[in-house]
């Protein structure tokens, strides 16, 4: 039909059928051809492989595990369907566990921002010598967990460590840091926080840094104050960058484990039991892989909003 | 409200004498243009009146303050920038607004200033857009805005227009004109651009090598430079510049190398010196044989003008503006004649006054 020759004298619907035709012809150059997608899979095996091995089936292993009952090996014995979950949702224990991943994740956010900001914004002054106190501001990016953690320990020691010493020059009362199951959780709060501010002020800094100076200069002449010009240039400059790191903040707190497992084990009294650390109890003291399973899955789903999120909203906000 | 500079000098730790015996007035009202080549350091100068960058010697006034150390708020003046410094983040009348809501003026007053800046440069329409949704052009003018809405009576402008496309330039260019007629600011424009100089100043500093060549109005800057350097630097195209040596004959006649000859009323004042004619001051034809002194290298068509580029016996080229088109091939021999508007500069550059009428001979 299409090599009619009344197809020259261009009717209407001939040249759609035409150009459909033409617009499939230059598609199917595009796609693959046998060789491309062997070549493909050459490329992605790899990382299919290795996600594969240690991310999809584990994943999918832990759902399935999650439905069943198991026994101390772990071998799944009888299904259940969803009641691991709706038992967790209505143990008081672990919803203390929540609660208190929450006190603490949130806690652990705001702390970090604020002073990460602070020492940001602090260090981006032009001064003599504030190379040093710039290397100093980011150096605990280098301290590993288990290293802060002894570190602080020392500190908290309630005999021999600096803040009881502290406390004995001045007369205070003496704090419990480490069993008492308030100062537990501020102990954890303070250590996490110092161990995420190198990290924190490194990314803020670079985003204070990458404001153009003449938006600050702009705003002296017509006679914005320091203060002003921080609240008005400064933050809403560096947004992105500040809900970035808030949200990556935030999830290295749902995961925190190494230091809770070196500083308190989830105590005193279930007060720093927070929900990777019930998982591993649960599966690895207590043997109840069906309900670590669920357990991890809630935090998936936990995370997942969070990060879900992040996209959402630095995709809205990336160019202003 | 008035400037006044007196020996201004900047020293940065790693240069000295950046800017050195900077002295001017710049009158109340008046469009004051700061001109030179890259690297003068004229948008240091600028940014030390707005008190940006801090003065090494020397004393910088407002009216009859002297306002070395106070912050640049408080020496109540406005700037634009040449990339504009506007905030991404807020709209164009938030842009407009800013140093309003930073002086926490009465909202009902920051409504009414914004609105009638944003009327005055076209952009009430575009109230609500975002900068990075707007044009080179419409920026540049939330940057105008931003400098009528602050109401200070003086406005620092550092190379506002180079951001933009010729055409818009040209348009802009008349808008600030307009707007700075029209509130009475005393603007103080820096620009690299001579053009621009020239068609809006009142007066024109030309900045060179740390110091100030000249001050004037554009004709005095264009028909009386003071040395070779401002004369190259205003028109287009440039001015053609040619050694000359005084007559061992006759102390009366100057010789352009050999092509040229000029006889004086009185003795030439040195014995090197050259001689400054501005392309549309010379004369071409076409000759034959000894009467020849030049030979024809390329033409330039512009329309109403034709650029004739030649190369004189002696080596030099040297540029013609001749009126309408000129049809002269390549390689053809001409006659080059001047005789008037021509400048006399000493060896080093520094023009030499000659009161009497001079003539070129071929």
């Amino acid at each position: 039909m299409l090599k009619s020759p009344a197809s020259g004298s261009s009717t209407a619907p001939i040249n759609q059928a035409e150009t459909k035709a033409k617009i499939e012809a230059s598609e199917k150059d595009f796609s693959l051809n046998a060789k491309d997608k062997y070549y493909a899979l050459l490329f992605l095996g790899p990382s299919l492989l290795i996600l594969g091995v240690f991310i999809f089936y584990p994943m999918f292993k832990t759902l399935y595990l999650s439905l069943f009952l198991t026994n101390t090996v772990g071998k799944p014995t009888v299904f259940v369907g969803l009641s691991n979950y709706i038992n967790l949702l209505t143990s008081a224990d672990y919803l203390n566990s929540l609660a208190v991943t929450m006190v603490y994740v949130l806690a652990v956010t705001a702390l970090t921002i604020a002073l990460g900001l602070l020492l940001a914004s602090l260090a981006s002054k032009k001064l003599a010598g504030i190379g040093i106190f710039r290397t100093l501001f980011s150096s605990t990016m280098g301290v590993s967990v288990s290293v802060a953690a002894i570190f602080w320990l020392f500190i908290f020691n309630p005999s021999t460590g600096f803040l009881s010493l502290v406390s004995t020059w001045l007369h205070l009362p003496m704090i419990g840091w480490l069993t008492d199951p308030m100062w537990a959780m501020v102990a954890v709060i303070i250590t996490t926080v110092w161990m995420n501010l190198g990290f924190t002020f490194l990314i803020l800094f670079g985003a204070i840094q990458s404001v153009p100076t003449t938006l600050y200069e702009a705003a002296s002449i017509e006679g914005a104050s320091s203060r002003f010009q921080f609240f008005h240039i400064t933050i809403p400059s560096i947004s992105p960058t500040l809900f970035f790191v808030s949200i990556v903040t935030l999830i290295d707190g749902f995961k925190s484990f190494g230091l809770i497992d070196l500083m308190t084990k989830g105590g005193p009294t279930n007060a720093t039991n927070m929900l990777v650390y019930r998982i591993y109890k649960d599966a690895f003291y207590s043997g109840n892989f069906a309900q670590a399973s669920a357990e991890s899955l809630i935090l998936t789903v936990i995370i997942a909003l969070f990060t879900l999120l992040q996209f959402k909203v630095l995709e809205k906000r990336v160019n202003y | 409200m008035s400037i006044t500079l007196n020996n201004v000098r900047k020293d940065y730790d790693s240069e000295t004498e950046v800017l050195k015996d900077i002295s001017v007035n710049v009158e109340t009202g008046e469009f004051f243009v700061i001109v030179g080549p890259s690297g003068c350091g004229k948008s240091t100068l600028l940014r030390m009146i707005a008190g940006l960058t801090p003065i090494t010697a020397g004393e910088v006034k407002i009216d009859d303050t002297v306002v070395n150390d106070l912050p640049p708020k408080a020496r109540k003046l406005t700037m634009v920038f040449q990339n504009y410094a506007l905030f991404p983040f807020l709209s164009v009348w938030d842009n407009v607004a800013f140093g309003l809501k930073a002086r926490k003026l009465a909202t009902d007053d920051i409504n009414a200033r914004v609105k009638e800046a944003l009327k005055m440069v076209n952009l009430t329409d575009l109230a609500k857009r975002k900068p990075r949704e707007l044009s080179g052009g419409q920026r540049q003018r939330v940057a105008l805005a931003r400098a009528v809405a602050s109401d200070a009576k003086i406005c620092l402008m550092d190379e506002p227009l180079s951001n933009l496309d010729a055409q818009l330039r040209i348009k802009m260019r008349q808008e600030i004109y307009a707007l700075q007629r029209k509130l009475g600011l005393t603007l103080i424009y820096v620009t690299h651009d001579q053009v621009e100089a020239m068609t809006m100043a009142d007066h024109i500093m030309v900045l060179n090598d740390r110091h100030v060549q000249q001050i004037g109005t554009p004709s005095e800057i264009y028909q009386n430079p003071r040395n070779d350097f401002v004369a190259k630097f205003f028109g287009t195209p440039q001015i053609n510049i040619l050694p000359a040596t005084r007559s061992e004959e006759n102390s009366h006649m100057v010789n352009v190398s050999s092509d040229l000859q000029i006889v004086l009323d009185e003795e030439a004042p040195a014995e090197n010196l050259q001689i400054g004619i501005r392309p549309d001051d010379m004369k071409v034809q076409l000759a034959e044989g000894v009467d020849a002194n030049a030979v024809v290298k390329n033409t330039e068509f512009l329309g109403d003008q034709t650029i004739v580029y030649a190369t004189l016996n002696s080596g030099n080229d040297i540029h013609v503006v001749v009126p309408g088109k000129a049809d002269f091939r390549n390689y053809e021999p001409i006659k080059v004649t001047a005789d008037s508007n021509l400048m006399f500069f000493d060896a080093t550059g520094k023009r030499i006054d000659i009161s009497k009428e001079a003539y070129v001979h071929a």
